[in-house]
């Protein structure tokens, strides 16, 4: 049997004092990629920014395990650089920040975490020059302020070079195919399928069963209300796209196990 | 406005004034008489002590020094002290083409300007070839408040850069006051003119240090003729237990370009004024300012950009980072008035606060009675943003290192103006240890 990278147990969390995951099950292991879909104010999202570690929420109970540790009590920070990555659904612009800049203060973070030597300016150049060619970016990018004057698919594209250069073992993608066109999702789902190993984890969080033709699900999870009401392999993706949520409705209240 | 008048216009001098505000009176009798200086250098200086015994310290009272308390300044007593011994590091790109001065008094161990061309005078007043009409620029600038008044009646030595016609100066200039507290509580009144001839360019930085307490009481006069251009760099890094009081004077001719990095760092009390007088067609005034003010730091920046002609050009982006207990003042006036058609005019103040005790105080101002113009200003206050804080930990930063980056890159798009590299990287270091706890 393969290593569970990730655990969900139980998981409830609040932010400010409003209920948001309500018992939320869900584990994943080497080698998987789970798929959550919902609509709008599921949770899915909130579950994503949870694990990550996002302040905002506060954890009222059950746990989070990332390869055999709960997390709860340590900074986003840590977490990131134990090998945890979250890609924004809508990635913030900072002006002033040079995505190069950027990139190698967040390489080396996790570089001095892992008790490695920091890399210099040159050799950090030579490094990322390579991951851009995962998603097919211009080196221009890396030489402009973090996501400043990015389009929508710009953005998700730099997430994933991100991605390509931290080499996460646990890959959350929330809603990396919002607002993209055909070009652009089909750009970033290669770079993520490129980046792909048996050794690692994925969780993919999309409002769209087009996504999943192209980031290829082992299992797919429905989350309503705060908890995941239902699961199966990627054909629920499909009956979800035909017959729409509703369908899902008489479901609610029942849990379901993974 | 209220149009204020150059000091060598007041008509009645009083051959025997009698400065009667204490603090002024203190301070200025311990000034050194020059008995060398020119008669027209004594008839302004004589001028400037009948104005300021009309004169009295500024108080809340007065509008234009509401926000700021100067009680603390005029409760010390400070004297002038020389003879001082200390060691300076020149930025590399002005190695040989610097001037000091220490608490006042030009020292000609430390400066070295042996690497300008031909075409430049880079020295003290007393030094300055009799060919040069000083007297056509000293203390011709219009505006006359107090402290100015104070440098000027009580003034000693005066730096001088002075580009001649049509000279290009590729060199940086870098002049450096260094004040030295530490023994006593000393004063000096650093005063500088900048002559930039019709055609000539040149890059300068101003830059104000010191150890322990102390008084600076600085005026610089920068004159750029037409078609000439400067940029100026006026880095105060002042000792954290010292009062800086500055006026930087500027008056601009037709088609020339000035541009001002203003870099406030250091002192306990601070107050710069910088006034920019366009008086012909087409000039561009550029105005980059940034305060960063910890601790118990006072920082108070009121501008003022007078145009009056047509065609006028003013940018100005002034930012302050403000933490702890310490208190900005952005005051930034800008007058277009009805003979200055077609300006356009630019004014924008960030304000980014660090602390719920600090205290930002903006006020920007545009008067214009011209009716053919575009002119926007407008003032902004916030705090590090918590999501920008997240996305950077989510990448593996640590809090603190977030935090640094947002407030580099806030910094920055004053700091990446500045044309001197060394300068970029010394003013960010400073930065960066004045936020961290």
């Amino acid at each position: 049997m393969s290593e569970t990278i990730l655990s969900v147990r139980n998981l409830t969390a609040n932010v400010d004092g409003i209920p948001i995951l309500k018992g939320v099950n869900l584990e994943i292991k080497a080698g998987e990629v789970h798929a959550i879909m919902g609509r709008n104010g599921s949770g899915k999202s909130t579950l994503s920014k949870v694990i990550a570690g996002h302040p905002d929420y506060e954890i009222t109970g059950g746990e989070i395990i990332y390869q055999g540790q709960n997390i709860i009590d340590l900074e986003p920070n840590e977490r990131a650089n134990s090998g945890i990555f979250l890609a924004f659904q809508y990635p913030l612009a900072i002006p002033g920040v040079s995505n190069l800049d950027f990139m190698r203060v967040a390489y080396n973070a996790k570089r001095k975490y892992q008790g490695l030597e920091e890399v210099d300016t040159f050799d950090f150049e030579d490094l990322i020059e390579e991951k851009l060619e995962v998603v097919k970016m211009n080196p221009s990018f890396l030489e402009r302020s973090l996501n400043e004057g990015f389009s929508g698919g710009e953005k998700k594209r730099n997430e994933i070079l991100q991605m390509a250069l931290l080499d996460p073992t646990l890959t959350i993608l929330d809603e990396i195919d919002s607002g993209l066109d055909i070009d652009a999702l089909r750009i970033v789902s290669d770079g993520v399928n490129q980046l792909k190993t048996p050794e690692k984890g994925y969780l993919v969080i999309t409002h769209y069963q087009r996504l999943l033709d192209y980031i290829e699900p082992n299992f797919v999870h429905v989350m309503q209300e705060g908890k995941i009401i239902t699961s199966g392999g990627k054909e629920l993706a499909l009956e979800l796209e035909s017959r729409g949520y509703e369908f899902l409705d008489d479901k609610s209240g029942t849990e379901v196990g993974v | 406005m209220a149009v204020q008048i150059p000091l060598s216009t007041i008509s009645q001098v009083d051959p025997n004034p009698i400065v009667e505000d204490t603090f002024f009176a203190g301070l200025l009798e311990q000034c050194l008489v020059n008995e060398a200086a020119p008669q027209w250098l004594q008839d302004i200086r004589q001028q400037s002590k009948s104005w300021l015994s009309h004169l009295s310290v500024p108080t809340r009272k007065d509008e234009d020094w509401r926000f700021i308390d100067l009680s603390p300044l005029t409760a010390t007593k400070f004297v002038v002290s020389q003879d001082i011994e200390t060691v300076y590091q020149s930025l590399p790109e002005a190695k040989h083409s610097c001037l000091v001065f220490v608490n006042g008094i030009y020292n000609p161990n430390l400066s070295d300007v042996s690497g300008l061309p031909e075409g430049v005078y880079l020295g003290s007043l007393a030094n300055l070839p009799d060919d040069y009409d000083a007297a056509k620029y000293f203390s011709q600038q219009p505006g006359a408040d107090a402290f100015t008044a104070l440098n000027t009646a009580g003034g000693n030595e005066v730096a001088v850069i002075w580009a001649d016609k049509n000279t290009v100066i590729e060199t940086p200039i870098h002049l450096v006051f260094i004040a030295d507290g530490k023994s006593e509580s000393s004063f000096a009144q650093p005063r500088t003119l900048i002559v930039g001839s019709t055609g000539s360019s040149m890059a300068l930085v101003e830059e104000y240090i010191g150890t322990g307490e102390y008084f600076t009481n600085a005026v610089t006069e920068v004159f750029v003729e037409g078609n000439a251009r400067v940029n100026h760099t006026r880095l105060q890094q002042e000792s954290d237990h010292s009062y800086h009081i500055g006026k930087t004077a500027i008056s601009q001719d037709r088609d020339s370009q000035y541009t001002l990095h203003e870099i406030n760092l250091g002192a306990k009390l601070l107050r710069h004024n910088p006034e920019v007088w366009q008086q012909g067609e087409q000039t561009e005034t550029n105005l980059n300012g940034l305060t960063v003010a910890t601790g118990e730091q006072t920082s108070d920046s009121h501008s003022i950009i007078a145009l009056s002609k047509p065609h006028g050009t003013t940018n100005q982006l002034h930012k302050c980072i403000v933490g702890d207990r310490a208190h900005t003042v952005f005051n930034g006036k800008v007058f277009v008035p009805k003979a200055a058609q077609l300006t356009d005019a630019t004014q924008l103040n960030r304000n980014l606060m660090l602390s719920s005790k600090a205290r930002v105080d903006t006020k920007p101002e545009l008067q214009i009675t011209a009716d053919n113009v575009k002119c926007a200003h407008g003032a902004t206050v916030s705090q590090l943003e918590a999501e920008e804080i997240f996305y950077l930990r989510s990448r593996g930063l640590s809090e603190d290192d977030a935090n640094q980056l947002l407030i580099d890159a806030f910094a920055a798009e004053i700091v990446d103006r500045i044309p001197l590299e060394s300068l970029r990287s010394k003013i960010t270091q400073t930065i960066e240890q004045k936020v961290k706890h």
